[in-house]
């Protein structure tokens, strides 16, 4: 039973994703991904990092539903997932949910803009919005 | 130097609180080692032969005095009381127990150091030009432009489990003392026609088992821009580098597959999208890190004199020092390279004689290079004699930047996992023959690695040795005419392998051949160039 769980406040837990997409497909050559609730990112290895980019991409073209990591995760990639645009993540093997909180709660501060909505440090250095 | 901010002491204090949690769930059972490796290696920590390893970040090998006295300490209460300066201008540190890596790092982060992105497949420490800020040629200083790259690819999300590692050098002059066209992505600081400040990109070199020399893949992006630019690029690689195949997953591998024209043409269409996506700092964040690289209070009007009373000490000003850009003031190169000695070793103690040199004489400003020597960038003439007899009282005043025992060479097997050979003995033994010879070879960079992979440079060497697994028994090969620098070449295999005595005699019929055939003042290079590699193999195999 693969245990699912948000890292976002847009995870949508309750739908299912009907599309799974591999981490060598080009989410720029998908059409109509703006239709479904939920994009499952597949991870079949834990080190393969391509779907990291395809979860920025697809924020960057305006999705605005549940990007899921599915697969092979672990805790020490909750960030960088949550960062890229991910929102929940359904591992195969459970992750501990008190580590998981504190991992995600653990960098106060970012160093670069990405699909989060996080200010980078230099917006808070300089009282600038990075918009 | 830049001063972390209470932001970047947030950001390094978390890590090592990260790394703390990380090391307890290893040693509890709760993370087995196959999960833990990929962890640890992201904090720079090696499992070797004998112990662990840990490999500390010198942000574009700036370093103060109270930053190396702390790692002078760490040296002593750490490892034996040595700590080693690598070819990425890092420091490591042998004997390392895992159950005291945490504490390590926390003493490290009270200095404003850390070991982060020192290894994994993510973007590795930025190096640079160790004469930044001092030398007369540089069209602006490039360590700020280093420093806002080291924060905005610490923790980069999108890139932090890439096809394979992946390293970025800046320079800003045209000598190029960083081997820029070497790296993942070298950035050389340009003007354009219009006078405006930005980047030459090269982008795919490398050494390691495919060496490959970086084609140019823009000849100028805005300063304004260079990190949407580098986004792109990595992009472009994070999506399309190979990952099945760890010996093809550089992006010198994905350069070359697609072409450098074709390559070009993906980062320039990512860049205008990457570009719009309000990824680059303001000005004020840039003139903000800049502020902490201005010059620091030159006085006016200093001689550039040097009393040279003895031969000894002439030689050493000669050799060690360089042109620095303000009157009465040099560059001093310091070598840690005492033949017979380990190259790149100090001691605790050595290292706290620099911190005090740089501290009184310096403006406080300590520089590591990938030659695996130090500097002190900003010495007044007037002080060289100080320095040097300073240096000489610690063994540091060897004259030999640059020529046959300015040796470079990786660990090797005394102390890598990953080696098929060992480098040190080979590097002392070569450094003790040719030492006695070494001003007449003149400039002679002889570079050693202990296996593949190329730590050492060795395909970078005017002469390079490999060192080679062959049936069990440790066999070196031989290699001329490379060039990291602006003339950047890959050196070529001369022939069949030696073992350790025999590459050491070789090496010397190398330079016997080529003191044979030299003409007015070339250098061993440029004689190789000139007449090629047969005169060669005839001295060594004939």
């Amino acid at each position: 039973m693969v245990e699912l769980f948000a890292i976002d406040a847009r995870a949508d837990l309750s739908a299912e994703p009907d599309l799974v997409l591999g981490p060598d497909e080009d989410v720029r050559g998908h059409a109509g991904l703006g239709n479904h609730r939920v994009i499952a990112l597949a991870f079949p290895k834990w080190r393969d990092g391509r779907a990291y980019s395809s979860a920025r991409i697809l924020r960057e073209q305006g999705f605005e539903g549940d990007i899921r990591a599915v697969g092979d995760l672990t805790v020490d990639q909750l960030v960088f997932l949550k960062r890229s645009g991910f929102c929940s993540v359904a591992p195969e093997r459970a992750i501990d949910r008190d580590v998981a909180m504190r991992a995600l709660a653990r960098y106060e501060f970012v160093y670069q803009k990405a699909a989060d909505g996080r200010q980078p440090v230099w917006a808070l250095r300089h009282g600038r919005s990075a918009a | 130097m830049y001063l972390y901010d209470e932001i970047d002491q947030a950001i390094v204090d978390a890590r090592v609180d990260e790394f703390r949690d990380q090391v307890a769930r290893r040693l509890s059972g709760e993370l087995d080692e196959d999960h833990f490796k990929p962890l640890r290696l992201k904090n720079g920590l090696y499992l070797q032969l004998h112990a662990y390893m840990l490999r500390v970040a010198i942000p574009y090998g700036t370093l103060n005095s109270r930053k190396m006295r702390k790692l002078a300490d760490i040296a002593r209460r750490y490892d034996r009381g040595y700590a080693h300066f690598t070819t990425r201008q890092n420091v490591q540190y042998n004997w390392i127990r895992l159950e005291e890596a945490p504490d390590l790092l926390a003493e490290l982060a009270t200095v404003e150091m850390h070991a982060i992105q020192t290894s994994g497949n993510c973007i590795r420490n930025i190096s640079s030009d160790q004469y930044a800020g001092a030398a007369a040629d540089e069209v602006d200083d490039p360590r700020p432009w280093a420093e806002l790259l080291r924060q905005w690819s610490s923790f980069h999300p999108e890139f932090s489990y890439l096809p394979r590692k992946f390293k970025i050098a800046v320079v800003a002059s045209e000598a190029d003392r960083a081997a820029v066209q070497l790296h993942d992505i070298g950035l050389q600081m340009v003007r354009n026609d219009a006078g405006e400040l930005g980047f030459r990109v090269f982008v795919g070199g490398g050494m390691g088992r495919t060496p490959m020399i970086a084609p140019v893949i823009r000849e100028f992006v805005a300063a304004e821009e260079y990190l949407s630019y580098c986004e792109a690029v990595l992009r472009v690689y994070n999506r399309y580098g190979r990952r099945d195949n760890i010996y093809k997953a550089r992006i010198k591998i994905l350069v070359s597959e697609l072409g450098a024209a074709e390559f070009a043409r993906q980062a320039e269409a990512e860049f205008a999208h990457v570009k719009t996506l309000g990824i680059d700092a303001p000005t004020a964040e840039v003139e903000r890190i800049r502020s902490f690289f201005e010059p620091p209070p030159f006085e006016a009007g200093l001689s550039d004199e040097v009393e040279l009373l003895d031969a000894a000490f002439a030689r050493w000003v000669a050799r060690q020092t360089f042109a620095h850009k303000a009157p009465g003031y040099r560059i001093v190169n310091i070598s840690l390279k005492a033949v017979g000695e380990i190259p790149g070793d100090a001691s605790a103690e050595q290292m706290e004689l620099v911190a005090s040199l740089a501290e009184r004489l310096s403006f406080d400003e300590i520089r590591v290079t990938h030659a695996q020597n130090l500097v002190l960038p900003h010495v007044r003439a007037q002080d060289l004699r100080e320095v040097w007899e300073a240096l000489k009282g610690a063994g540091l005043a060897s004259a030999n930047l640059d020529l046959a025992s300015d040796v470079i060479a990786c660990p090797g097997l005394d102390y890598c996992t990953l080696a098929n050979a060992r480098s040190i003995p080979v590097a002392q033994r070569i450094s003790e023959l040719l030492a006695p010879r070494e001003a007449d070879l003149g400039e002679l960079k002889i570079k050693i690695s202990g296996c593949i992979n190329g730590c050492g440079h060795h395909h970078a060497g005017h002469i390079g040795v490999l060192g080679v697994d062959r049936k069990g028994v440790e066999n070196y090969q031989l290699l001329l005419g490379g060039s990291g620098a602006e003339d950047a070449s890959l050196a070529q295999i001369l022939g069949p392998g030696f073992d350790e005595d025999g590459i050491v005699a070789a090496v010397g019929k190398v330079t016997d051949a080529y003191v044979a055939r030299r003409q007015g003042g070339e250098r061993f290079l440029d004689t190789y160039r000139r007449v090629g590699a047969q005169p060669f193999k005839d001295a060594v195999y004939g």
